[in-house]
């Protein structure tokens, strides 16, 4: 499955300084369906770089971190339950404080 | 030849201090004076002894506009979907700006310009050379001043007609309440999370629209809270995030002009809540990528039931906002000023001036500096050795390299070992490290290169 994913806000240093990464991420073994849990943990271990806990806590992201799907807050597509398709675009972005 | 130099330049300064003495007698002459011409031409308007302007107009219209405000905001009269009555819901408005910084500066210049009829400005902090680049409403010559005063008085230069309100002091949440309340909406032009909840909390507790907007490096962020159903910043942010995921400005650097696209999009959405026009930006984010010129506007969550502050259930009210520590629940002090960490015993630590004088009597030592590599291009001290602290592990083979060279230079045995940093901290987190790596006598230099200016060396450029 093709996916744009978008790292933003600070999270790109976490993989290389790159903000925008064309990924394939194809569906382990007996799953139908990939959702926001899997490319959670697809995405740490093949995307992170450094500082894990900077990007996760638990088997979701860390406080701080807004998730967006296809521009839309992942809180209205149902969280880590969100169901992906191909072409989306998954957008992790950490909130500034700073002014 | 020393001496010569000397004395022509003795008397330079001697006519620089007299002549900014005179300069400041002559800027309270001028204060003075225009205090009383205010208070002057508001007891005639209160007295009804003059017609003022405003009772004259209303001959001619049904608005009330004044005739000098139909011509100085006649660019905004003349828009079909703000008007008139735009206008003159914005004359009679009220925002407070939390912060005359990055965004507070030019949200300032254009509320004041549109003719918000009551701006409040909080800050305590005073002007500094290295604010300049972004805090563009701030000139040279307020430097060491407070930033409310400076804020304050580009504003009235720009518009007189309007009030403008001075807090010259920090907000806390023993004064956020009282000073909240005069005001019909806020702006969040701070650059720390305790003060970001600090003060959505208290949007909350009065109700107030809040414009929110953060900016740092090359990326801003823009939304508003707490408006027409849409969340509150802890509905979005309920946990503060980790201490070291809070990137500030002063470590992590900013591009002067992305703060100044934010603060002038906080205006706009401040302007369009105070005049009722267009579509806010509640429950929808503006991302702003500077550097692949891109923004991006994104649907976010809306109120959440189970909030703390604004929830269903929530009971958050203004007794407990007053008790609430912000400090303590975002693990950051409000105050800007960075950590003075004490990580490691004072045994492995030396101070500025030792470590001066050790250099002095050409002790065998290496320094390692422990910054990142775009800092260390910066500036440096002399003879220091550039390994950054998240490759130190990797390149310990390097510093034993230059203790073995440095004891062969100078025929002896037992060099020292030394890290420093901008401030202090990263050279102890480098000790501790080193220590654990077999490197047991290592120590790290007091305050950094920071210190090592305000000790050492005056002329040392800080940064
Ligand atoms: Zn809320």
């Amino acid at each position: 499955m093709q996916l744009t994913l978008e790292f933003g806000g600070g999270l790109e240093l976490l993989c290389d300084s790159k903000k925008v990464h064309h990924v394939n991420v194809d569906l382990s073994d007996g799953e139908e369906k990939l959702t926001m849990k899997g490319l959670l943990s697809w995405a740490k271990t093949n995307l992170i770089k450094e500082r894990p806990e900077m990007f996760m806590k638990g088997d979701t992201v860390r406080p701080g971190v807004l998730v967006l799907v296809n521009d839309c807050d992942w809180e209205l597509s149902g969280h880590l339950d969100t169901t992906l398709e191909d072409k989306d675009v998954v957008v992790f972005i950490s909130t500034l404080h700073g002014g | 030849m020393e001496s010569q130099r000397e004395e022509p330049n003795r008397k330079i300064l001697d006519e620089i201090d007299a002549l900014k003495a005179q300069k400041s007698d002559i800027e309270a002459r001028i204060s003075s004076l225009e205090s009383q011409l205010r208070d002057s031409s508001l007891a005639k308007q209160c007295n009804g002894a003059f017609p003022s302007i405003s009772t004259v107009a209303s001959n001619h219209s049904r608005h009330g506009l004044p005739s000098d405000a139909i011509y100085r905001y006649s660019r905004h009269l003349l828009l079909p979907s703000f008007g008139v009555q735009g206008q003159s819901n914005l004359l009679k408005s009220s925002v407070l700006v939390v912060g005359a910084g990055g965004l507070g500066s030019p949200a300032l210049l254009y509320l004041a310009a549109c003719g918000v009829g009551r701006i409040g400005i909080v800050d305590h902090d005073v002007v500094e050379l290295n604010n300049m680049h972004r805090q563009v409403i701030h000139t040279e010559a307020y430097i060491g001043k407070s930033k409310v005063e400076s804020a304050a008085a580009a504003c009235r230069s720009i518009n007189s007609t309007i009030e403008i309100v001075e807090y010259r002091e920090a907000l806390r949440t023993s004064n956020a309440l009282e000073i909240f309340s005069k005001f019909d909406l806020i702006i969040d032009a701070t650059d720390n999370a305790p003060s970001r909840y600090m003060i959505n909390d208290c949007c909350v507790v009065l109700k107030k629209p809040l414009v929110s907007g953060a900016a740092v490096g090359l990326e801003g962020q823009l939304t508003i809270y707490n408006y027409q159903g849409g969340p509150c910043y802890r509905c979005l942010f309920p946990t503060p995030p980790p201490v070291t995921a809070c990137q500030r400005c002063s470590d992590s650097g900013v591009l002067g002009v992305v703060p100044g696209v934010i603060g002038i999009l906080q205006a706009l959405e401040a302007i369009k809540i105070a005049s009722n026009v267009g579509e806010p930006l509640s429950g929808r984010m503006l991302l702003f990528d500077a550097l692949s010129g891109r923004i991006r506007v994104v649907k976010i969550r809306g109120q959440s039931p189970q909030c703390e502050a604004c929830g269903e259930k929530s009971t958050f009210n203004p007794e407990q906002f007053r008790e609430f520590d912000y400090e303590k629940f975002t693990q950051t002090p409000l105050s800007t000023a960075p950590p003075k960490l004490n990580l490691i015993p004072v045994e492995s630590r030396i101070s500025c001036k030792e470590y001066n004088e050790k250099v002095v009597n050409g002790e065998a030592h290496i320094l390692v500096d422990v910054r990142p590599a775009h800092h260390f291009d910066i500036i440096s001290l002399p003879n220091s050795l550039n390994i950054p602290l998240s490759s130190l592990e990797a390149r310990l083979s390097e510093i034993s390299a230059a203790l073995k060279e440095e004891e062969t230079r100078k025929s002896v045995s037992g060099a020292r070992l030394y890290t420093v940093c901008r401030r202090g901290n990263d050279s102890q987190r480098a000790v501790q490290l080193l220590h654990k790596l077999g490197f047991t006598s290592a120590k790290d230099i007091v305050g950094g290169l920071t210190s090592w200016q305000t000790e050492v060396d005056p002329d040392f450029p800080a940064y």
